[in-house]
């Protein structure tokens, strides 16, 4: 369980923060992104300690996936830097930030349409170490797939593209896992399933960030909520200080009611 | 797969079909193999059957056939489409002939096949190196390795003149390098020249030693590999793959495929000319590979063998015009197959006979529950 964190409400975190005595996992430093003349990330500072789950909110074009894509290589930041696990992540290729342990699933369900179930999770699977027919078992039933393993992965319904996603990244034993939102378009059922495959995966101690809208789910998921606005961290805190903040209602909140 | 002859992992025949079927080829059951079994027997024995010169043909197609491999292994399971497979082709065989020419014994033919494999696959190696790794993808990748045999068939249709020559080997130009010699094995000033039958059986064994050990590569985790990344590069990259390094090492192998059989085919013909590098040979690949089916080897050399015997019969058949007529018809079979199975040949047979075999499986089990219900 993941302690209260120490962190300013009103002020950006300058330094990374560590909260419960637990070290910093992943930091940004000034990350800044330009598209053109926009600036989709604006010097962020944003640190996530390890075994927390910390959800990411905030209007649409605020730069939450942008984020995600700087930390996983899939752009390259303008400005700034990102570390993981005391590591300078700038500049390296995709492949090899996710080798120093960091999984993500993106927004889109991305998994391979044409192949089953099971040949979806051996792909990540076959490139680790481990007993590849008993990881095997237990993702499929994890993920509650076991039924469908040897189904194409085209005849899923959303909900189960998004749990055998979360599967696929999953057999790569991540250190830090990366959800662009998790839970969309899925049924009130699906959307348990998932937070209860989060939890049960941060019981084993994974550290999440997941971008998400739904703050039925991010209540039920996590205690720490970064806000972004217009690229910059607009506030972080606890769930309940940040839905009580005036200012996240009327940027935020307010634009969905 | 309840109809395998021996499941048991244990035996030398069940591991060996462990290592040959899988999910990314076509044909895993006993029939399949008994199937097989048969047309390579047919196809060892038609020699005895037919006249020396029909041999001598059908060692043309088996020499294609490699090229149509070669194609089919990068585009129908990694998803990189070459329009110039070709250029791997036409390079080796031209490697084949200056370094044949210049070494005049069964040692000199060694070093050539050898070398001449060599220098396509390295082609390939850099073109792909420079693409992959500069980030050229999708129909970029079709157009700049088309481009690639267009240049090459340029080039090579300017080098008459005896000032193009490399050692003793005149280019030729236009005209194409003649006196290549034969395939030979051995070593020293005289071996075993492979001519007629001999060439024949010696295509036909490489032919099939390397389609079982691409199904062998293809059913591996590199295959695996192979088809994440034609399905989806960027997500088969957030698994911790090198997806242009991946791409790389499949179009070198392609180049290697391709390389040989250009040295087959410069050796059956003792001669080689820069249409190995035009549009139309170049075109050629891309039918076979889309008529047999992208995802299937066994498609991709039955199209070939069965296309090319089509072309030659009707240019033999009906004189000259038969071969402009034999163009005709292979772009209609592109365009029939592209509108009607867009699969190719053999997939679409693989779905029926899976429809077939689901079927009948399926009445079984009704006439089961049917004798039951009345229990």
């Amino acid at each position: 369980m993941s302690a209260p964190e120490d962190i300013n409400v009103r002020q950006k975190p300058a330094v990374a923060a560590t909260g419960g005595g637990r070290s910093t996992i992943l930091a940004t430093k000034q990350l800044t992104k330009n598209f053109g003349g926009l600036t989709a990330v604006d010097s962020v500072d944003f640190s996530v300690a390890e075994g927390e789950i910390r959800c990411l909110i905030g209007p649409n074009g605020a730069g939450k996936s942008t984020l995600l894509e700087l930390i996983t290589g899939q752009l390259d930041p303008s400005e700034g830097n990102i570390y993981f696990d005391g590591e300078d992540l700038t500049g390296l290729d995709t492949h090899k930030r996710i080798d120093t342990g960091i999984s993500v699933k993106f927004q889109s369900p991305h998994v391979y349409e044409n192949l089953t179930v099971e040949e979806n999770l051996r792909v990540p699977l076959q490139r680790t170490d481990r007993d590849v027919e008993r990881v095997l078992a237990e993702t499929l039933d994890r993920i509650a797939l076991t039924e469908k393993a040897e189904t194409g992965a085209s005849e899923l319904s959303h909900g189960e593209k998004q749990r055998l996603e979360i599967g696929m990244a999953v057999t790569l034993e991540p250190k830090l896992m990366l959800l662009d939102e998790p839970v969309a378009g899925m049924s009130v059922d699906e959307t348990d399933d998932v937070a209860d495959l989060i939890r049960s995966l941060h019981d084993d101690g994974m550290t999440f960030v997941v971008v998400e809208h739904d703050m039925e789910f991010v209540r039920r998921i996590s205690e720490q909520v970064t806000v972004l606005n217009q690229g910059e961290i607009f506030r972080q805190g606890s769930i309940e200080e940040v839905e009580a903040d005036e200012d996240v209602r009327r940027i935020y909140l307010g634009e969905n009611a | 797969m309840s109809d395998r002859l021996d499941s048991g992992s244990g035996s030398l025949l069940g591991r060996l079909r462990d290592r040959l079927e899988g999910p990314n080829t076509i044909g895993g059951s006993t029939v399949f193999w008994v199937g097989f079994a048969v047309a390579v027997a047919a196809l060892i024995a038609y020699p005895q059957t037919t006249d020396p010169y029909t041999v001598i043909q059908s060692s043309r197609y088996f020499a294609l056939a490699f090229l149509a491999l070669s194609l089919c292994f990068i585009w129908g399971y990694a998803g990189v489409l070459s329009f110039g497979q070709v250029a791997f082709f036409g390079v080796a065989a031209y490697a084949f002939g200056v370094i044949g020419i210049n070494i005049s014994s069964a040692t000199g033919v060694v070093v050539a096949t050898v070398g001449a494999v060599v220098a396509g696959t390295l082609a390939a190696a850099l073109l792909g190196y420079f693409m992959f790794y500069g980030g050229v993808r999708d129909t970029y990748v079709t157009i700049m390795t088309l481009v690639v045999a267009l240049v090459l068939n340029t080039f090579m249709a300017q080098t008459a003149g005896s000032e193009w020559a490399i050692g003793t080997a005149q280019l030729g130009g236009f005209n194409g390098m003649t006196n290549i010699p034969s395939l030979t094995l051995g070593l020293g000033e005289t071996g075993l020249v492979l001519e007629g039958t001999l060439f024949y059986y010696a295509l036909l064994f490489t032919l099939l030693a390397t389609y079982l050990g691409l199904r062998v590569l293809l059913n591996s985790s590199f295959g695996m590999t192979m088809v994440a990344v034609r399905e989806d590069e960027a997500r088969t990259a957030t698994f911790g793959y090198n997806v242009p390094f991946v791409k790389l090492v499949v179009f070198t192998i392609g180049g290697a495929l391709a390389a040989v059989g250009g040295v087959f085919y410069a050796s059956w013909g003792n001669y080689i000319d820069p249409s190995v590098f035009g549009i139309a040979f170049a075109a050629l690949p891309v039918v076979w590979v889309s008529v047999g089916g992208r995802e299937s080897l066994l498609g991709a050399i039955g199209a070939t063998l069965a296309i090319e015997r089509m072309r030659t019969g009707l240019s033999s058949g009906i004189g000259p015009v038969g071969s402009e007529w034999a163009l005709v018809i292979v772009g209609g079979l592109l365009l029939g197959v592209i509108l009607y199975l867009p699969a190719g040949v053999v997939p679409t047979l693989e779905d029926l006979a899976d429809e077939l075999r689901t079927r009948r499986t399926e009445r079984s089990q009704s006439t089961t529950t049917t004798e039951e219900s009345p229990e």
